[in-house]
């Protein structure tokens, strides 16, 4: 993708988000506040975000991948059920994926 | 005038900020990892300011994702805010239009929940905008360090990185699915849902499409309860 290209992404996504986080302060509740909205909106992320895990560490172009960055997510996984700080875990991630692309390499 | 309660809010505001401030130089790194130049990566921290969003967007370009997939996946992940901005709405109640243009900009996971948590409403202002404040400034600042950072980086710093990526995702993720979060269960079965839908599509779609197209796996959360009608 061309500089410009990545440019007007950069542009356009900031764009819509802010006109969304807008629209919260300006619409009527009412046309936000329904059950289904609310609940489809509260399940996003986890469907989203767990989707971009996945294919962030699974994958590579259209193939799945098993690399150092599983590896590493797997102790990111357990660095976080023991309730460790976000530096913590994304500085025992990238060691692990460092240490399996040397050993691998 | 200084109180107990005013002081508590201005430090637990404040020190929030300065944590989540750090998530800014894993974003800046991932931008710059994903192919974006520093300026880049310190304009969408300046003018989307909303994390998960940020992530997202650079998220689907690294995998090598088309403008549409990009903007689409940080879009749906914004739509939250437009909830947020509903409920902040009475608390904030901005008079003019320039105040509510300000006010939506700082609109998010954290300055909601610290509004929200406050005792009462004028607190719940000032929680809002010292919350709002904080995170902006460090954010920005540590979004322009992890990118500075990450471009003079070799390459096992870069597999590094690769690893640290999706290990921020599910750093994003892992308070909606801890035991005790509303509805954990049933966030549990939708994260696994669009974690196994991104993967089967991989193959078959554009890459960064399976990640809008995951968005499907929130009907595995089933149908309103009756209980929220009223709510």
């Amino acid at each position: 993708m061309s500089t410009g290209a990545v440019w007007a992404v950069v542009l356009a996504g900031s764009l819509g988000c802010y006109l969304l986080k807008l629209a919260g302060l300006s619409v009527p509740a009412a046309w936000v506040e329904r059950p289904w909205v609310t609940r489809v909106v509260d399940f996003v992320p986890a469907a989203l975000l767990a989707a971009l895990v996945a294919v962030q560490a699974a994958t590579s172009g259209d193939a799945l991948v098993l690399d150092g960055r599983l590896a590493g997510l797997a102790v990111a996984a357990v660095a976080l059920a023991l309730r460790a700080p976000f530096i913590v875990v994304l500085v025992l991630a990238g060691a692990t994926g460092a240490v399996v692309h040397v050993l691998a390499g | 005038m200084p109180s107990p309660a005013r002081t508590a809010t201005l430090r637990d505001a404040v020190g929030l900020g300065m944590a989540v401030g750090l998530y800014g130089v894993a974003f800046g790194a991932a931008a710059v990892g994903a192919g974006l130049d520093p300026w880049q990566a310190l304009v969408m921290s300046a003018l989307m300011f909303t994390g998960a969003s940020q992530f997202a967007l650079v998220g689907v370009l690294g995998a090598g994702g088309g403008a549409l997939a990009a903007v689409g996946s940080a879009l749906l992940l914004g739509t939250r805010n437009t909830v947020y901005g509903v409920r902040l709405a009475p608390m904030l109640a901005p008079r003019g239009w320039w105040r509510r243009a300000g006010a939506a900009h700082w609109v998010i996971d954290e300055t909601t929940a610290m509004a929200v948590a406050a005792p009462d409403r004028e607190l719940g202002r000032l929680a809002f905008w010292v919350t709002g404040a904080t995170i902006y400034l460090g954010w920005n600042a540590t979004t322009l360090v992890g990118a500075l950072g990450a471009g003079s980086l070799g390459e096992t710093a870069q597999a590094a990185l690769d690893s640290v990526v999706p290990a921020a995702f599910l750093a994003l993720l892992w308070p909606r699915l801890r035991r005790g979060a509303t509805e954990a269960a049933v966030q549990r079965r939708v994260a696994l849902g669009g974690a196994v839908l991104a993967l089967v599509l991989t193959p078959f779609v554009p890459a960064g499409v399976q990640v809008v197209l995951a968005v499907v796996a929130v009907a595995l959360a089933g149908r309103p309860r009756a209980r929220a009608v009223s709510a």
